[in-house]
């Protein structure tokens, strides 16, 4: 079942048509995703400045805590970085290795989350408190529904394979898995900008 | 299970687990067709309660129902289903594909589209369906009583989902899985639209997707998007809603524009005018078809400049459509004509779809849509491009593929009757409509008031209606009778493209061996310069198969289940269903399936040498 490393392709995770398949199909998913994310942000851009009489982004948000989400979020996209590089080296051990930091990251990363929204309720900004509440909720809250589904993505593929090696099958699937990784951070990239940078300014 | 063929499976559990792309497609094509039927009813009650003025025949809060479930039903359950029918029979048959790239991911974007749909129709059941209008603004979605519009939001929150599954799959397959030989200028055209079509619906749906979310939101957990007390903006919606609602439309002609090009041209036994023109001109069509949304939105009060703006975006899109209109023009032009049923309807699109297009632009003027907007002459005009574009569309394709399909060709005979009967109670029906709107009757209005000279116009559209339903009786009448033609359906029209080189019924594994394609109208190059046989393109190997896979139901009842939740607001109901979905996805995960292989003992036993 496991095959030896020097007999891998250069990319295993498009070698087959399957994973050339794969590869494709999920580039134009995340078009999709990105289609839904812009959508999110289009409505709270519209309704950021209505915040009732409840508290809004000036009161609530700190930068140090966003600092250290986003920290936390882009090395783990470098970690599973190095986990792809070291497929294509045919390091079974290395890609688990780097797999598993990355999901480390990630559930800090989600504990700060889960901090900062109990935080915010705590302060009196409750989701249905207005207009702006709802928005920022829904939209950071999607990202952070999609960061959870893929740390269980990731976690099934780690211990389905944790034996298994490298073949032309699971290489595809850490691969989406991690072009999924990239686009969530790469969308926190806009939240950290758009929500934060612009509401701690304005 | 990976070198033998499938066991033998009874007959429904064949066809609940199957993921083989025809089989597939003939369910899309049928639960259409079922959705149709139920939709052209609820027509039907809307006509006769607007027959005659002050009619105490539905009531308005029933009239509001039946109208917002035709409108839906129509779009997203009937024509963009059956479209899918013939995407899924006929475009890896065009492009000399096995199967399509996801076939268990096919399998799941149909049960999630049948189920959406059948969860929609629950409401009729359960205290009212939705009545928002198909549109479902807010606030009047957001503060409708019942259920109804709740039912409304998931049920197309699910079907949608699916939906959008198969525009991806679509998308992969085109580009990943050609035969040798099918560059990307050699596709037939209907492979063109399909194309272009799954790329809307990539990136159109998810802005329904976040549109519906936040009714959802609004209705069920206490949003405030849509509240004004608490800083909502309703307009938002209206945006979201559109976004989505005008690659929408283009999603719904698309597909039809392929199947006149591949009717007209195998009817005028020519080759399609200006190939390449008509590819490009999908091309721009399908992006200007992202740029136009807010010309539904002109009384909005966007402001002169944004009215401008989409204003002229919108008339835009009227030349690379004229482009189309005039290659079909060429393409008629000096060719030996049939007129079959299918090609009728080809022909009756053309004048019909103009005419829907020439108000089309009318309404693209802002100014004037001041006053057009929102009355009968809007209706007039959807009802020209969808039924003379769509739906004729539908019906060309029925005709031309049925053969392949069902393995017996439809009556001419009959066919035609429901042809003529079926052109003049459309034009019946709706060309009056324009009038009506001209001299003042709202869209949208249960009833109307006797004196307003609305009388005689209404009359005459109701017993157009009526009309149209009796030709639907003949097409139904059709199916059943023709049966016994089962003689001549391997290659019935003389075609061009790599469809109709498959035997019908066409083998599990679609050809014997991938074909060698050596230029556009592939079959057709065959013809004329070859012996009438498609080349292979590979020596006859053993054919890799997927497994059937039941999963796609148990996931799809999973995310109905969860819709139940939220609709009465049963989170435990919400947990379950979420817990059956994600659980299904885990099994896919873990479990590795490699599929079969169907030996060549097999193949050559089917018959399958080319």
């Amino acid at each position: 079942m496991a095959q030896p490393a020097h007999t891998l392709p250069a990319h295993p995770e498009k070698a087959t048509l399957e994973g050339k398949n794969k590869y494709l199909g999920f580039w134009f998913f995340l078009g999709g995703e990105t289609v839904l994310f812009a959508s999110l942000f289009g409505t709270y851009l519209a309704l950021r400045g209505s915040t009732a009489d409840a508290p809004g982004p000036a009161d609530l948000f700190h930068l140090e805590l966003v600092f250290i989400m986003t920290m936390l979020l882009l090395t783990s996209s470098l970690t599973s970085v190095f986990a792809v590089i070291s497929m294509k080296k045919g390091s079974f051990k290395g890609m688990i290795m780097w797999m598993w930091l990355t999901v480390a990251l990630g559930l800090g990363f989600l504990g700060f989350e889960i901090y900062e929204f109990y935080e915010y309720n705590h302060l009196g900004l409750g989701y249905t408190s207005s207009a702006f509440a709802s928005s920022f909720y829904s939209l950071v809250g999607t990202h952070g529904a999609h960061v959870t589904f893929g740390i269980g993505w990731i976690i099934t593929l780690l211990i389905r394979y944790r034996k298994a090696g490298i073949t032309l099958t699971n290489a595809s699937k850490f691969y989406t898995a991690v072009l999924y990784w990239h686009f969530i951070d790469v969308v926190w990239v806009f939240i950290f900008t758009v929500v934060y940078l612009l509401g701690v300014g304005a | 299970m990976s070198n033998s063929s499938a066991a033998q499976k009874s007959v429904v559990w064949d066809w609940l687990t199957t993921v083989d792309h025809k089989k597939i497609g003939i369910m899309y094509f049928l639960a259409g067709l079922f959705f149709f039927t139920i939709a052209g009813i609820e027509a039907m009650l809307i006509r006769i309660q607007l027959m005659f003025p002050e009619m105490a025949f539905l009531g308005e809060q029933t009239y509001n129902e039946v109208l917002t479930m035709h409108g839906t039903t129509m779009l997203f359950l009937a024509a963009m289903p059956m479209f899918f029918g013939f995407m899924n029979f006929v475009t890896p048959l065009q492009i000399g594909a096995r199967d399509v790239a996801f076939p268990f991911v096919n399998s799941l974007g149909f049960w999630l589209f049948l189920f959406g749909g059948l969860l929609l129709h629950v409401s009729y059941f359960t205290g009212g369906a939705p009545d928002a209008g198909w549109t479902a603004y807010a606030p009047l979605s957001t503060t409708s009583e019942g259920q109804g519009v709740d039912y409304y939001i998931l049920g197309l929150q699910v079907s949608g989902a699916g939906t959008l599954m198969s525009g991806i799959n679509f998308l992969v397959t085109i580009v990943n899985m050609r035969a040798p030989g099918m560059s990307m200028m050699r596709m037939p055209l209907f492979t063109w639209t399909t194309f272009v079509t799954s790329m809307l619906i990539l990136f159109a749906f998810p802005a329904l997707t976040v549109g519906l979310l936040l009714l959802m939101l609004d209705r069920t957990f206490g949003g405030a998007f849509f509240d004004i007390g608490l800083g909502g903006n309703v307009v938002i919606y209206q945006h979201l809603f559109w976004i989505f609602g005008h690659p929408e439309v283009y999603i719904l002609i698309l597909p039809a524009f392929g199947i006149f090009s591949e009717v007209i041209s195998t009817f005028a036994k020519k080759r399609l005018f200006g190939y390449s023109a008509m590819v490009f001109a999908t091309m721009i069509i399908g992006f200007l078809g992202f740029m136009v949304w807010a010309h539904h939105m002109f009384t909005v009060g966007m402001g002169p400049v944004a009215n401008a703006i989409f204003a002229v975006a919108t008339m835009a899109i009227a030349v690379p459509t004229g482009i189309k209109i005039f290659n079909w023009l060429l393409t008629l032009w000096g060719g030996r004509i049939k007129f079959t049923t299918a090609n009728l309807f080809a022909l009756a699109f053309i004048p019909s779809f103009v005419l829907g297009g020439v108000t089309g632009v009318q309404l693209a003027m802002s100014a004037a849509d001041y006053q057009f907007h929102d009355t009968y002459f809007v209706v007039a005009h959807f009802h020209y491009v969808i039924i003379g574009g769509s739906v004729f569309g539908i019906f060309a394709a029925t005709f031309y593929w049925w053969p392949k399909m069902f393995g017996y060709r439809l009556g001419e005979g009959l066919g035609k009757i429901f042809f003529w009967l079926f052109l003049i109670g459309f034009h019946l029906t709706f060309f009056i409509q324009h009038f009506l709107g001209l001299v003042g009757m709202p869209r949208r209005v249960a009833s109307y008031l006797d004196g307003q000279g609305f009388n005689e116009m209404n009359l005459i559209s109701s017993l157009g209606a009526f009309m149209m339903a009796v030709a639907f009786i003949f097409l139904v009448v059709n199916v059943i009778v023709s049966r016994k033609n089962t003689t001549n359906v391997t290659d019935p029209w003389d075609g061009r493209t790599l469809e109709w080189a498959t035997t019908t019924p066409v083998q599990e594994f679609n050809f014997a061996q991938t074909p060698l394609i050596r230029d556009l109208d592939a079959l057709w190059y065959e013809k004329m310069n070859g012996n009438g046989k498609i080349k292979a393109a590979e020596p006859l190997d053993e054919i890799h198969m997927p497994n059937g896979s039941i999963l796609p139901i148990i996931m799809s009842s999973g995310l109905v289940v969860a819709s139940f939740g939220v609709i009465y607001e049963m989170y435990l109901l919400i947990a379950l269903g979420l817990l059956i979905n994600f659980g299904c996805m885990f099994v896919r995960s873990i479990k590795e399936d490699h599929g079969y292989h169907i030996p060549v003992s097999e193949i050559k036993k089917q018959g399958g040498e080319s």
